[in-house]
């Protein structure tokens, strides 16, 4: 099964993923966004010269990552990698399949129910002002992603997982690392390795002292038989970097997105009402979409869509930035207005993955943009626009570094 | 509005419980839903028609009438 075009045809098609226009660091890539006009699916080349189809639509990525048909197994052949992979080494369950996807996600699902996660609030709150507190008591201008936008989900992870905050610059430079687009492959697996061995040592101090933390609970069912301690370590890799990386992108992104449109910011910044700060999350989920390189699958038999027929073994990227711009759900797509109804975005995916930590990403979220700007009414960015380095060249989009004062 | 809801497919992603909790909760040891209501007054119809749709599993049915 070859999944590249001849030649001549395959130098023709758009490079996925695309290139953001300068001025527009907030939209997706021009050249891929306007491929949803040619309707729902079509051919992109990859940097390994294979051809997999993009799917543009809002519609059609909904109903093929709810598809019984395609497989998130990365290693098929056909699957649309990222990068290059190394072989060998033990996967995390968002790269299985059901029924062993199933059956490893539920051992943690419990942790992040809207429920557990609502009971976590007043602790979220007080580590974000506390983080404000600090703020204020500290120099200007600072980094706000060094100085709060990581800190906050990282402090919030390491509680829940039971892991020692005093590592995060460890975690948090090889999580770096590992979700960088130019990372080579031999770089990647050896800050996946570093972070491997860390969990793996810390499940080993869980299972001698359990604590009333998660990755004690994944240790259990190590010594329950029912998880290698391999993937147990595995589990909290995944765990750490998804817990942090993502909501840090969100915070930090976020509120450079508001303090371009100050008007949007000051409904904010004025509301107590936890609906428009629930709504603001949601719409800031859809029109920063910072999961940027796409939900990505292989189909397991033909499957007919769009007029299409996608055979079997083919390559499918789920470009869920450019489906919450679809303006055939969202009305005036690339506008952020936090007061329109959002929550059917998919920015945490859709199907039986769909994002495990979204009720924590949500909660965090909501105390984040519900505390920060009221306590600093005057944040200000402290350098231009175009000096901000943006995350580019990251599978997570986002920026690197913040510069605000008050 | 009679409600169903597939607890082998339920990937206990939450998105029921934020939309309609009169309806929906979790079990708590992983996550997956728990059906409170299975005839939903008229009041909670949109919430639930909602919850149904951005199921991720698709393990929400809803049958109309009754």
């Amino acid at each position: 099964m070859t999944e590249t075009l001849p030649g001549t045809q395959s130098e023709t098609l758009p490079e996925f993923p695309g290139v953001r226009a300068e001025k527009c660091p907030f939209d997706p890539p021009p050249r891929i966004q306007a491929l949803q006009q040619d309707g729902p699916l079509t051919r992109v080349r990859l940097w390994d010269g294979s051809t997999p189809w993009l799917v543009t639509t809002y519609a059609e990525q909904k109903a093929l990552l709810s598809h019984p048909q395609i497989s998130s197994d990365v290693t098929r052949p056909g699957y649309p990698l990222s990068a290059p992979r190394t072989a060998g080494g033990s996967l995390s369950f968002i790269l299985m399949d059901d029924p062993e996807h199933h059956r490893q996600r539920r051992m943690v699902q419990g942790a992040f129910t809207v429920r557990r996660v609502e009971s976590m609030r007043p602790a979220v709150q007080r580590i974000v002002d506390g983080l404000i507190d600090d703020l204020l008591a500290g120099p200007r201008p600072v980094d706000l992603v060094e100085a709060f936008a990581l800190p906050v989900p990282s402090l919030v992870i390491c509680e829940l997982l039971g892991v020692p905050y005093a590592d995060h610059d460890f975690f948090q430079d090889n999580s770096k690392t590992i979700i960088k687009r130019d990372t080579t492959a031999e770089e990647r697996a050896a800050a996946g390795g570093r972070l491997f061995d860390y969990l793996d040592g810390l499940v080993g101090d869980k299972l001698d002292h359990p604590g009333d933390d998660l990755l004690s609970q994944v240790a259990a069912r190590v010594k329950a038989g029912e998880l290698t301690r391999a993937e147990a370590a595995q589990m909290g890799v995944l765990l750490l970097i998804a817990g942090h990386e993502t909501t840090a992108n969100m915070i930090a992104l976020g509120t450079l997105a508001l303090l371009q449109h100050p008007g949007q910011l000051a409904l904010l910044r004025e509301s107590d009402d936890p609906k428009l700060i629930a709504g603001a999350v949601e719409e800031l989920l859809r029109y920063l979409n910072i999961t940027h390189s796409g939900r990505r699958r292989v189909a397991l038999a033909d499957i007919e869509i769009a007029g299409q027929v996608i055979r079997a073994g083919e390559g499918l990227i789920m470009a869920n930035d450019i489906a919450n711009r679809d303006p055939a759900v969202f009305p005036d797509p690339d506008e952020l207005d936090l007061r329109r109804d959002a929550r059917r975005h998919i920015a945490f995916g859709f199907g039986v993955h769909q994002c495990l930590g979204q009720p924590l990403a949500r909660m965090e979220l909501q105390v984040v943009y519900g505390t920060l700007y009221k306590r600093i009414p005057t944040l200000t960015l402290a350098t231009d626009l175009d000096r901000i380095p943006f995350k580019h060249d990251g599978q997570v989009y986002g920026v690197y570094e913040l510069p605000v004062t008050w | 509005m009679k409600v169903t809801v597939d607890e082998d497919k339920c990937c206990g992603a939450g998105n029921c419980v934020l939309l309609a909790p009169e309806v929906f909760d979790q079990r708590e040891d992983d996550g997956i839903v728990l059906l409170l209501n299975a005839e939903p007054a008229g009041t909670e119809h949109a919430r639930v028609r909602e919850a149904a749709a951005v199921c991720p599993a698709g393990a929400i049915r809803i049958g109309e009438g009754a």
